[in-house]
């Protein structure tokens, strides 16, 4: 192993920040949305989870390619001189977790809204007690939804690459650094990163499911 | 969650003290020399320096949309292009070393005994021997189309030609999966020697195989927002006489030859817009 012990923390920190901020971010515009759309009382924004399932497929090279040209200094939002930052990344990463997060929310919804709506009316509740109710007992499979978006974020390495350049103390993090370290022949410093990659998932994945299922 | 997001956002502005950003090929980046380089003229300036390390067409292109302040490249024509088109100024010829032909030690087509870098390509062409191509716009595989025209030969539609798509290393790694031929600098091959299985077969001075490194300012008359004092004394350091002989002396212990041999700001090709 040729890096120093040091820097890969570095570097695993940097990743964790960086994807935990895009699932956040996409939290934020996702988990309303999927819940709005999942609770929608008859069918209806068909259009809507169709977009998002396809979402799920989003190259993340293209996700990245948009948004180089998005924030190069050349293109439409250049003076925020944000190409080749963390915040970048955060901002492609962020469009690559959201149709995870909506889509699972939604689905997750959708499958309780009737039941839950017909027991909250029939109790005399309002229609906002009813999405407060259906977010409380779809809490599980949100869990699921944050981790899938957390995943999709921390895993990809596509747009990392594009709109982030891999710069050293600055825009690297654990995907890029293997692609650098394959790409230098050295081959166990990348399986390290690899581990220290899956490490990370797991650990942040566990901490959601706990925390998911004690609430 | 929130203090995660803010630690992310923070990392983004806490080095914003006006670094320089410089695009450059993977051979110098992957080879340590940066890293060997860098940091004294970090020390002394106090301009930390963020490399993009991407082949040389990628990083002429970023250069080009004015989303770095200097690029440090190996494609002279390109170069000149850049500097024709008014993206680029104060080009300075940093170091060279030259190109090898690197492949299987069996040498199935003979290209250690040819007697120029273009009789080397006939040979692998004749006996349609595994040949991997960079296939990526670098300057590498910039070079290795060059070498096959200046032959008159034309590989593109052959079973034995690969593009690989990938950096140096890797093309040297699937090079040596394949049992195949490959273009590759010099400093990316002595430093991947001990990794992969390739002898380095065409390995001599030969004009056509010579690789140069050239240095430029990305035009702040064209891009405002250039960090052009930054970029300037980078190239000052670069070409300064210590550090060109430290240019020459990395790694030189290990493999017994200089990886890049310094030029002092003297082009062995010139590069003239």
């Amino acid at each position: 192993m040729t890096l120093p012990w040091a820097e890969v923390v570095e570097i695993a920190a940097r990743s964790l920040g960086v994807a935990a901020a895009a699932t956040f971010l996409a939290a934020l515009v996702g988990l309303p949305l999927g819940v709005w759309l999942g609770a929608r009382p008859r069918k209806g924004g068909l259009g809507a989870q169709v977009l998002l399932y396809a979402g799920m497929g989003l190259p993340p090279v293209v996700v990245g390619l948009v948004f180089y040209f998005l924030l190069s200094r050349s293109g439409p939002l250049g003076g925020l001189g944000l190409l080749f930052t963390p915040a970048a990344m955060v901002l492609a990463e962020a469009v690559l977790a959201f149709p995870m997060v909506a889509g699972f929310t939604l689905a997750a919804v959708r499958a309780r809204a009737d039941g839950v709506r017909r027991l909250v009316r029939g109790l005399g509740g309002s229609e906002r007690q009813v999405l407060a109710t259906l977010l409380w007992e779809s809490r599980r499979p949100i869990v699921a939804a944050l981790a899938a978006g957390f995943g999709a974020a921390i895993s990809e390495v596509g747009a990392a690459t594009i709109v982030g350049g891999d710069i050293r103390h600055h825009t690297r993090v654990l995907t890029t650094a293997v692609v650098l370290e394959t790409r230098k022949g050295e081959l166990e410093s990348a399986l390290a990163l690899g581990a220290v990659l899956l490490g990370v998932t797991l650990v942040v994945t566990a901490i959601l499911v706990v925390w998911g299922e004690r609430r | 969650m929130k203090r995660i997001l803010l630690l992310g956002l923070l990392m983004g502005t806490a080095l914003a003290a006006a670094p320089l950003r410089l695009a450059t090929t993977t051979s110098v980046n992957d080879s340590g020399l940066l890293d060997a380089l860098l940091p004294g003229f970090t020390q002394e300036t106090g301009i930390p320096v963020q490399v993009i390390a991407v082949g040389t067409g990628q990083a002429l292109a970023i250069a080009g949309r004015g989303d770095a302040d200097a690029v440090l490249v190996h494609a002279p024509d390109l170069e000149a292009r850049f500097l024709r088109e008014g993206k680029g100024v104060a080009h300075a010829c940093i170091a060279y070393n030259n190109f090898v032909i690197a492949g299987p030690a069996s040498d199935p087509a003979r290209v250690a005994g040819a007697a120029s870098a273009l009789e080397a390509m006939r040979r692998i062409y004749a006996a349609g021997a595994p040949f991997v191509s960079r296939g990526d716009n670098s300057g590498t595989y910039h070079r290795e189309r060059a070498l096959w025209k200046a032959a008159g030969l034309e590989p593109d539609d052959q079973p034995w030609y690969l593009e690989s798509g990938s950096g140096m290393g890797a093309t040297l790694a699937l090079a040596a999966e394949k049992q195949a031929y490959t273009l590759t600098d010099l400093g990316t091959y002595l430093f991947m020697k001990d990794k992969v299985e390739l002898a380095g077969l065409y390995d001599r001075p030969d004009p056509l195989m010579l690789n140069q490194y050239g240095y430029m300012v990305v035009n702040p008359e064209r891009f405002a927002h250039v960090n052009a004092e930054a970029a300037y004394a980078l190239r000052a350091y670069l070409l300064r006489p210590d550090v060109q002989q430290q240019i020459g002396a990395y790694l030189k212990d290990r493999y017994g030859r200089s990886l890049f041999n310094p030029l002092f700001g003297r082009c062995k090709v010139e590069v003239e817009p």
